[in-house]
Formats: C-alpha cells, structure tokens, sequence
C-alpha cells in the first residue's frame, strides 16, 4: 500500500515535505547552527547569509535554528491534538452511531453545536481561559476537531451496525463492546487516518494562528506562529524574519494536505486502480 | 416427537414516527401473533411473500429482534427471559445462517479468525486447539484448510455461505435458523448448499427453522411448513400435505404461481391479483381477502379462527376440502 501510495507524485512530494519537518525538528539539536535562544545584540537583523544562513531577528537569534526548534512544537501539537481528537471523537461517534435513536440524536446535536463555533474563536476561548501552555494549546485544537471525528467515525458506523457481520456477533454471543471496537472498529480505521492526516494540516495552522495572536506557547520559545508575529513589526526593513517562518509553516501544511489526499485516494476502494 | 423449540403468541410491531411539524406514527405490524414449534432435528420451514414477517419472527426466536409479547420456549428454558449469562448459554445453541453470503463476513477478518472467535469467547479452545477446530469444521462444510488464513473476499457467494455455515456450527448448535440460505446464490451452488445442510442435519441431529419464499427448496428440504401472510400464518402441516392438497386460498394461490419444470403438465396459470397489502394498515377481516377469489362478506369482517386436524390447520373461512 505504501509503494502504491508513494506512486502518486503530488503524494511523494507531500511526503518528502512532511519527512524534511520531521527530520529538522527531531535533528534541530545537532544541525541547529546556533542556540535557538541565544541573544547576540551585535548581530541583530542581519540578512540571510554568512554565519546566518536566513538571517537573524531583533535580538539577534538565528531564524533557520528558530525554524528547526519550532517545528518541534508545531509537530508535538499537531500530532498530540489530533491523537487526542481522533480517540475522543472517533469514540464518541462510533458509540453514538452504533447506539443510534435518540442518544444518537442528542449527541450528534451536541457535536454540531460545536461544530458551529469557528475552530480558531473555540481555541481562543480555551486557552485564554486556561492559559497559554502547550497542553491548553493541545486540548483546544483537540476540542475543535473532536465534532468532526465524531461524524466521520460515526457515518460508516451506521451501515456496518446493519450487516449481517454484526447480527452474526451478537447471534454467537460478544458483547456490544466487542462488536465494536473488535468487529466494526477495524472497518473505519482508514476513514479515520486519512482524516487525521488533513486534519493534521489544519492542527498545524490553527498552533500557528494561536500563536501568531499571542496565545501560543509562551516566548521566548521558538515557535512558527510566533516568529512571525515578531517579525511582523519590522517587515519592511527585515521580510526574512516573516517569510522563512511562514514558508515553514507552508510547507508543513502543505505536505500533509498532499500526504492526505494521497492516502484518502488509496484507501477508497471507489477510487482504487484510477 | 418432542418439539426443541415452542413459539406462542410470538409478535413484533415496529412503530415509525414520520412529518415535520406533525409527526404521523405507524404501527407495522410484522409479526401479529404467531405459533409454532419444531421438533428435534426437524426442518421446520417458513414460506411467504417478501414483507410477510417470516424473517422477523425467526430472528425474533433469537431474540436477534426483541419480540414484544410471545412465548418462547427453546428445550424448556424460557428465552425471553434469559438474561446475561444464560441468554450467551442459550446463543450457543441456536445459531443463525444468513441471506447475504457478502455481509455476513467481517472483511477485515481471515476465516480462521472469524471461526476460532467465538471458541475463544465461550471459553471452548484457544490457539492451536482452536485452529484444530475450526479447520474440522471447514472440512465439514468442504473447504480445504488452506481457507484459514485468506480473506472473505478471495472466496465465492457459494464457499462464503458455506463458511457461514461453518461458524453457526462452532458452537455446535441443536438449531439454525437459516434466513433464505441459498436465496442469493447460483442454482448450481443452490443444491449444493442445501445438500450440505441436509447432510449436517442428518449428522449433527440439527434442526431447522428454513425461512424462505422459495416454495420447490422449502418441499425439498422442510418436513412441516407454515404459510405467513401479513404477520400471520395461515395455514401449517406436513409439506407434502400442504403443498399437495392446500386449504387455504393463499396458499393454493403460492403454490400454483411456482413454475413447473414439465412444459406439457402446464396449464394456465391463474392470475395472482393484487399486490400484498402494507402490513402498516392490513384490511380487516381476513387480510387475505381482497385478492381471495372465495370471500364472502364475513371474510370482509372477521379474522378467520383456527381450524387444525391431523396436524394440518388453516385459518380460513372457506378452506379447500382436502
């Protein structure tokens, strides 16, 4: 599957984006060329170039090891907030679906109350609320994408309960629980990871957005969202502090939205051999 | 012969709430009080029109379906009121067969797995002794053991429902309820399937509660039949019996819709009327009687009583003499 995945060129270049993040982020204490917090009031603003190869910002610290550092945190919430939303959600859904009736009914009105709120304005509330550490900053964009976990897991949920597959199960005596999360669970996994793996994408923005707005992880640590609020301020006199940080965060995005559609068009079986 | 399993009075309304700002409530009645009871390894059949409830009240014997009201008894023990552990020991001896041989397997599941599963579940083996187990019953049905480790989707409509067979036979059930076992299958695989449960019930002493519309599988295979129509039976004997000499109209009505393979015994076929009416709003009186060519007025008012010598009864105003 992974062969056929990767034959897809946009797919490819999605995934060669995504390994080149993950790659810097976990590498960044040995290919960072500098301390991404060390202060070197003499070098401030310097173009890219020389000892800086993107340059540095108002207080002088390197861009390209900020970038490096930052895709750490980029990463850390994104793939922490969609775990978390996929488990919850994806629980939520499928045990709404496979109950049905109106506990079904109610939840699914719940889910879409939340579904409702703008995921940013949501996360906003969170974390001013709660306060801008990393793991306030994990359950508000977890809580966003929870209602959307819970409808896709909760769809394919409503067909499989009516096979005779799952007739079978309660006819030979599993419990309920085994017939979902041993029988009707492994069904919709690839639904779900495909979804995860867009949503994953939007995770990503939404850190960033948060950040860029002050509500992010707290400085001086180096994140995306971040550098690019600091060098928003000086964005005549020095773009680079708001491009490379924004490219990142493009790229990123990017890569997972490609690695994404890649994978949703593998595990349909309507698209399969197209 | 002492029956295993005693149905009395069996019945299952679905109700249907529908429109917005005034929601109308339906009431279908699917099964509308039924009896019967099948004898030990007997093959009891089940025969009517598509919508007449046979399926629901053999799934309803399962308790696949909840009953609302009805007595069953399956070897003395009340199901209804089995709960818990007792209605899991109860599951281990009535399994079910099913109509579709695509859905009925979990495609994400080797058939070895789908087989040990339930071995695993009531405790009977595991591991090695398990895999022993259930290349035995793939045997029984006649497939090869090399079926364990591959998917549903490498097998055929006809080795499918042969593996489903395989796995209501894990528990190793003194009943199957078989919902149109071979209704989805080839002709060709039709008889070989049915030969297959022929062979286990003679085997295994199974018996059988055969649900289907065909009427030439069910005078093969079933020795007793009850005639649904609308959630009721009408009529209930011996195969051979009903089929030869019915009572009731319906059932004459059934039986000479069915092709005969004989070209020259053909003669012309009387024509069915009318569809079966909605089992939401059935007419009153007898249900059968709008398209019943021997109503009479009390046909048009009053439900038939049930009248029943020498095993063989009917519910019906003006039966055929036999």
């Amino acid at each position: 599957m992974i062969r056929r995945l990767l034959q897809n060129p946009t797919t490819l270049i999605g995934a060669i984006l995504c390994v080149i993040v993950v790659f810097g982020a976990i590498l960044a204490p040995w290919i960072a060329p500098h301390d991404p917090l060390e202060q070197n009031i003499i070098d401030r603003l310097q173009p890219p170039g020389g000892d800086y190869p993107l340059g540095t910002d108002d207080y002088g610290r390197d861009v390209l090891s900020r970038i490096l550092w930052g895709a750490r945190i980029s990463l850390i919430v994104a793939v922490a907030s969609t775990a978390v939303a996929i488990v919850v959600g994806g629980a939520i859904g499928m045990v709404s679906g496979y109950i049905g009736g109106r506990f079904d009914l109610f939840i699914m009105q719940v889910m879409d109350v939340l579904l409702s709120f703008p995921s940013l304005i949501l996360g906003l509330i969170i974390v001013a609320l709660l306060g801008p550490e990393m793991i306030n900053l994990v359950a508000a964009i977890a809580l966003t994408a929870v209602a959307p976990f819970a409808r896709i897991a909760r769809a394919p949920v409503l067909s499989l309960k009516e096979r005779a597959f799952v007739e079978a199960g309660r006819a030979l005596g599993f419990s309920h629980v085994r017939v979902l999360f041993v029988h009707i669970l492994p069904n919709i996994v690839s639904e779900i990871l495909v979804m995860g793996s867009l949503w994953m994408a939007t995770a990503v923005r939404t850190e960033a957005s948060l950040s860029f707005i002050g509500l992010g992880v707290k400085p001086p640590t180096a994140t995306w969202g971040g550098m690019m609020r600091d060098g928003f301020e000086t964005i005549l006199d020095a773009p680079w502090l708001s491009i490379f940080p924004g490219l990142a965060i493009l790229a990123l995005v990017l890569g997972l939205n490609m690695v994404g559609d890649g994978l949703r068009d593998v595990t349909d079986p309507k698209l399969a051999g197209t | 012969m002492t029956p295993i399993l005693e149905v009395a009075g069996l019945r299952k309304h679905f109700t249907v709430v529908k429109g917005f700002p005034r929601p109308v409530k339906t009431v279908v009645r699917a099964v509308d009080g039924v009896d019967f009871s099948v004898g030990e390894g007997e093959a009891f059949g089940m025969v009517g029109e598509s919508g007449c409830g046979k399926s629901t009240a053999a799934r309803a014997v399962l308790r696949l379906i909840e009953p609302d009201t009805g007595e069953i008894h399956f070897a003395g023990e009340d199901v209804r009121a089995a709960r818990g552990a007792s209605l899991t020991a109860l599951r281990r001896r009535m399994q079910i067969v099913f109509q579709d041989p695509y859905s009925s397997l979990n495609p994400r599941r080797t058939i070895g797995r789908t087989l040990t599963e339930p071995l695993a579940v009531h405790g009977i083996a595991r591991g090695t002794r398990a895999r022993s187990q259930a290349t035995a019953l793939l045997d029984e049905v006649g497939l090869p053991e090399s079926a364990l480790d591959r998917y549903p989707h490498e097998f055929s409509g006809g080795q499918r429902q042969r593996i489903g067979i395989a796995r209501a036979l894990a528990l190793k059930p003194q009943l199957i309820v078989a919902d149109e076992p071979v209704s989805a299958l080839d002709v060709s695989v039709q008889a070989q399937v049915l030969l297959l449960l022929k062979e286990l019930q003679k085997h295994r002493g199974l018996a059988y509660v055969f649900v289907s519309h065909d009427l030439s599988v069910i005078r093969w295979f079933c020795a007793r039949v009850a005639v649904m129509y609308l959630g009721r039976i009408v009529e209930q004997g011996p195969v051979a019996r009903v089929f030869s000499s019915p009572r009731h109209p319906y059932t004459r009505m059934l039986r000479d819709a069915s092709p005969i393979p004989d070209p020259s015994k053909r003669g012309v076929l009387p024509r069915v009327l009318g569809e079966i009416p909605s089992a939401a709003a059935p007419p009153p009186g007898c249900h059968f009687h709008p398209r019943c060519p021997r109503a009479t007025e009390v046909c048009r008012t009053t439900y038939p009583g049930w009248e029943e010598s020498a095993g063989h009864g009917s519910a019906c105003h003006h039966p055929h003499a036999t």
